[in-house]
């Protein structure tokens, strides 16, 4: 590493960018683990421990260096091997032993067949063209064939603490050019151009954010990156921050320039400590190097950062509440207009962004909008970055065009649902988007479709469902999330979110009344036009869109006292049937409650008035002789 | 003067005027909770919520925080706005069905009973009190603790307040008076003497000086009687009035 000095010329840029190269692919071979979350929560460190300990034991030259979340989470730990000359290797799903095994291939020059996801290109220049037969390459693995990654783009690739290897990779070039050659008003313009939507859900073109905040009178100007990502299931920005936190430094950098704001923070939930050290550590280098700071790169652009931890509310991450939080008031949300573009932090005009429209930023202006264009639909352009969980085969990470399929989505790229189960239905949007049912899989993911449907874009969150899932039993879960995390100011969500769940929870009890459905039709109104900010006005989704497609189940439920997923506890039944049961035991003894009894070898019984459902005997019984009505 | 639409008539109001009150100028009427002239507009109880189209965009907007602006079309009784108001004051109905205040405002606006349960709270969360105390007496003795459904307005960590001066703001806009003065507690304050006893009219800037020559018996101090008997209300809500009186009368301190 360099000593700390600052940047200021194209000169400098190049030797970084050197060095950069000689550490992405130096001349000797190279093993990455990938110690993102997901890795990490899998095993990462111990495999590195191991890969520590044995590369070290040789004498050989190999190099060992970690990196980040390549978005195929399912797969992790992953570990990239890298040989000069040689197509770079992707292991997949590694334990110490199989780690231990691969340091010693490494060592002995071998490719383990066996256990290797993919072949890659060399990162930054794409190299492609060698192969090894009998591994895949990535671009043909399907989890991979229909992304398009301009976010993610470093995810994966580089260390992330690298400053050398963000520049290598292009990095900070784009500031560089465009504090020299373009005008804020130019910057905006691009960004404009590009079609750019706020990533953060809303969707509000981000050009056009720029500019009010631009025009808007006040001194100083402030911009924010919203990192407070608390949507359940949805981890797209803190894969980001922690595979590539420089690109939200420099966008921000580019920001602020355009703007003409000269502080900035970063509000990044606590719950996200790999994400808080990473950037810790993205921001004093770049402050080290006139990256951040008095006179940006020599070229006289004051801007500095903050890092702020938020204190785990959901509602923070609404842009008001954000603020209040920031000035150190109670995490409320207020009325707007006036909007933070024109009254935002301390009465200042203030742009508020997520990480990932941050993370767009220096791509589009390096790239062009045109390219930027090129992407998507006619409303919504580029790429988005979502998580998708649940019920699908492969969990991970995704950067897709805007306009790609929901089936697409699921099947090509999520490789369909596990275990031969049906779909049923994907949530979008997080707590508060809306469930979107089979017959709408060929809806094209942009904003306004998604709205159509009941649902939302939201931050990138995707749920998928099987069969097994009873979408009352979704929405009450949800609601019940929400009302925890509603701040309580405004009586519609305060009030409505938790009636609605009143009138849930008692439907999923058997106890549901004619006219339960209609009352929580018009609570959901109600509340979508009343509430006071986009919690509140979105908190129905889950509910409204699950009737609109399911209400059939709620109906079943309510008329019938039936649950048709066999979910909901008072609504099902166990019991043994007399014709499977060959009296081995197997679920004696998991009963809890010790309401089963038999001899040996004979059929047994279940005392139903001691049965609480919980399911455990369904679970080990191999012969089907419990049965669930 | 800004030209706008209410309800189909043209109208023409102040610039810097909010919908709601564009409204009440022309005589229209809206419903409101968390509402106060003498107070900064919050935007909680939703109730004034209207219909505006605002540059070519319909959207449901809480009247009380929204800047009447040339063009705007506002309209109070549409299907949405009637529809929400209705089944909002049925939610706030059940929330705290004991309270006459609020019955009465229900009433007026044609809701007289709510499908839902009773949840028999006292405080429906307006907020009146908490901003009176925070924005007008500065004192911040009390304000909301809790999230969502667990929301309370209380002192900090609900030990008796030591920066509550007894000023009575509070219990004077409490619509559901779920806010009371307690007289032991009321008696404890005016028991402090000295620095410690707060007067609430010089804290309001109203009378100058530091010690009182009534011994901080209010009971004894004219100024205190004039006040009350010359508004009628709390002095918090005359302040500018009750200057010129301060001023004119020379009271005794």
């Amino acid at each position: 590493m360099s000593a700390p000095s600052p940047i200021t010329s194209a000169k400098d840029l190049e030797r970084w960018k050197e060095e950069g190269l000689r550490s992405l692919a130096p001349n000797t071979a190279k093993v990455s683990v990938g110690m993102a979350t997901c890795g990490l929560a899998t095993g990462a460190q111990a495999v590195f421990d191991v890969l520590t300990e044995e590369l070290s034991k040789a004498s050989s030259q190999a190099i060992l260096a970690k990196t980040s979340c390549i978005g195929f989470c399912q797969m992790e730990p992953i570990v990239e091997v890298y040989r000069p000359g040689e197509p770079r290797v992707l292991y997949k799903e590694m334990t110490a032993e199989k780690a231990r095994e691969l340091a010693a291939d490494i060592l002995g020059g071998k490719v383990n067949k066996k256990e290797a996801l993919c072949t890659l290109d060399g990162f930054p220049e794409a190299k492609a063209g060698k192969t090894i037969s009998g591994i895949p390459r990535m671009e043909d693995l399907p989890f991979y064939q229909k992304q398009k990654k301009i976010v993610l783009n470093r995810c994966g690739r580089i260390f992330p603490d690298s400053l050398a290897e963000y520049i290598a990779s292009g990095g900070y070039f784009t500031l560089w050019q465009v504090l020299n050659n373009r005008s804020p008003d130019q910057i905006i313009a691009e960004i404009d151009l590009s079609g750019l939507r706020g990533r953060g859900g809303a969707g509000f073109p981000t050009g056009r954010k720029w500019r009010f905040a631009r025009d808007a009178q006040g001194d100083p100007k402030y911009i924010i990156c919203n990192a407070d990502e608390g949507d359940p299931g949805a981890y797209m920005d803190r894969s980001v921050l922690e595979g590539d936190p420089f690109a939200i430094l420099e966008g921000m950098a580019i920001g602020a320039y355009a703007i003409g704001a000269s502080q900035g923070f970063i509000y990044v939930r606590d719950e996200y400590p790999l994400a808080i050290e990473k950037l810790e550590t993205a921001v004093a280098q770049a402050r080290s190097h006139g990256l951040l700071g008095k006179n940006i790169m020599g070229k006289g652009l004051s801007f500095d950062l903050r890092l702020i931890r938020g204190g785990g509310a959901f509602v923070c991450g609404e842009e008001t509440a954000l603020i209040a939080s920031l000035e150190g008031r109670p995490g409320e949300p207020r009325q707007r207009p006036p909007f933070p573009a024109e009254k935002g932090l301390w009465g200042k005009p203030t742009v508020i962004n997520n990480v990932e429209t941050w993370a767009n930023v220096p791509w589009i202006l390096s790239q062009g909008a045109d390219s930027f264009r090129k992407l998507g639909t006619q409303t919504s352009k580029g790429s988005k970055v979502f998580s998708i969980v649940g019920k699908i085969n492969n969990t991970g990470l995704i950067e897709v065009p805007m306009g790609l399929k929901l089936r697409d989505i699921i099947y090509d790229i999520g490789g369909g649902i596990p275990d031969d189960k049906k779909f049923k239905a994907i949530q979008t949007g997080g707590p508060s988007g809306g469930c979107i049912p089979e017959k709408l899989l060929d809806l094209p993911v942009d904003y306004e479709s998604l709205t159509q449907a009941g649902a939302i874009m939201g931050s990138g969150g995707m749920i998928v469902m099987d069969e097994d899932t009873c979408m009352v039993d979704v929405a009450r879960y949800f609601l019940d999330f929400l009302k925890e995390e509603s701040c309580g100011k405004c009586s519609p969500c305060r009030e409505g979110i938790d009636r609605a769940l009143e009138i849930l929870e008692r439907i999923c009890q058997g106890k549901g009344r004619t006219g339960d459905i209609e009352t929580l039709e018009s609570i959901g109104k109600m509340m979508k036009g009343f509430s006071l900010c986009a919690l509140g006005t979105t908190a129905p989704n889950p509910v409204l869109s699950t009737i609109r497609y399911f209400r059939d189940e709620y109906e079943a439920h309510i008329r019938d006292h039936k649950c048709p997923a066999k979910v909901c506890r008072e609504l099902i039944r166990y019991s043994i049937s007399a014709k499977n049961c060959n009296g081995c035991g197997a679920c004696v003894k998991p009963c809890p409650q010790e309401a089963i009894s038999g001899a040996k070898k004979k059929v047994h019984t279940l005392d139903q008035s001691l049965c609480i459902k919980c399911g455990m005997c369904y679970e080990v019984c191999k012969f089907d002789a419990i049965e669930r009505e | 003067m800004i030209a706008l639409q209410m309800n189909g008539k043209s109208l023409k109001v102040k610039p810097g005027m909010t919908v709601l009150e564009a409204a009440q100028s022309a005589g229209v009427k809206i419903p409101t909770l968390c509402h106060h002239e003498g107070i900064l507009p919050y935007g909680a109880c939703r109730l004034c919520t209207v219909e505006i189209t605002d540059a070519g965009r319909t959207t449901l907007q809480a009247s009380c925080c929204y800047p009447a602006k040339e063009g705007l079309q506002v309209r109070t009784d549409t299907e949405a706005v009637v529809e929400g108001r209705q089944l909002l004051f049925q939610l706030l109905l059940a929330r705290c069905s004991e309270y006459p205040a609020i019955r009465e405002l229900a009433a007026e606006w044609g809701v007289m009973d709510t499908p839902f349960s009773p949840k028999g709270e006292n405080c429906v969360l307006c907020g009146l009190c908490v901003r009176a105390c925070a924005l007008l007496m500065g004192a911040e003795a009390i304000a909301f603790s809790g999230r969502g459904t667990s929301r309370k307005v209380t002192t900090p960590f609900r030990f008796p307040s030591e920066e509550c001066r007894a000023c009575g703001a509070c219990t004077f806009l409490c619509p559901t008076g779920a806010i009371q003065m307690e007289a032991e507690m009321v008696e404890r304050l005016r028991n402090r003497y000295g620095p410690e006893r707060q007067c609430r009219y010089t804290l309001m800037g109203l009378v100058s000086g530091k010690v009182c020559p009534n011994n901080y018996n209010c009971a004894q101090c004219t100024f205190d009687q004039t006040m009350e008997l010359r508004f009628g209300m709390h002095p918090a809500f005359a302040v500018g009035a009750a200057k010129a009186l301060a001023a004119a009368a020379s009271p005794t301190r």
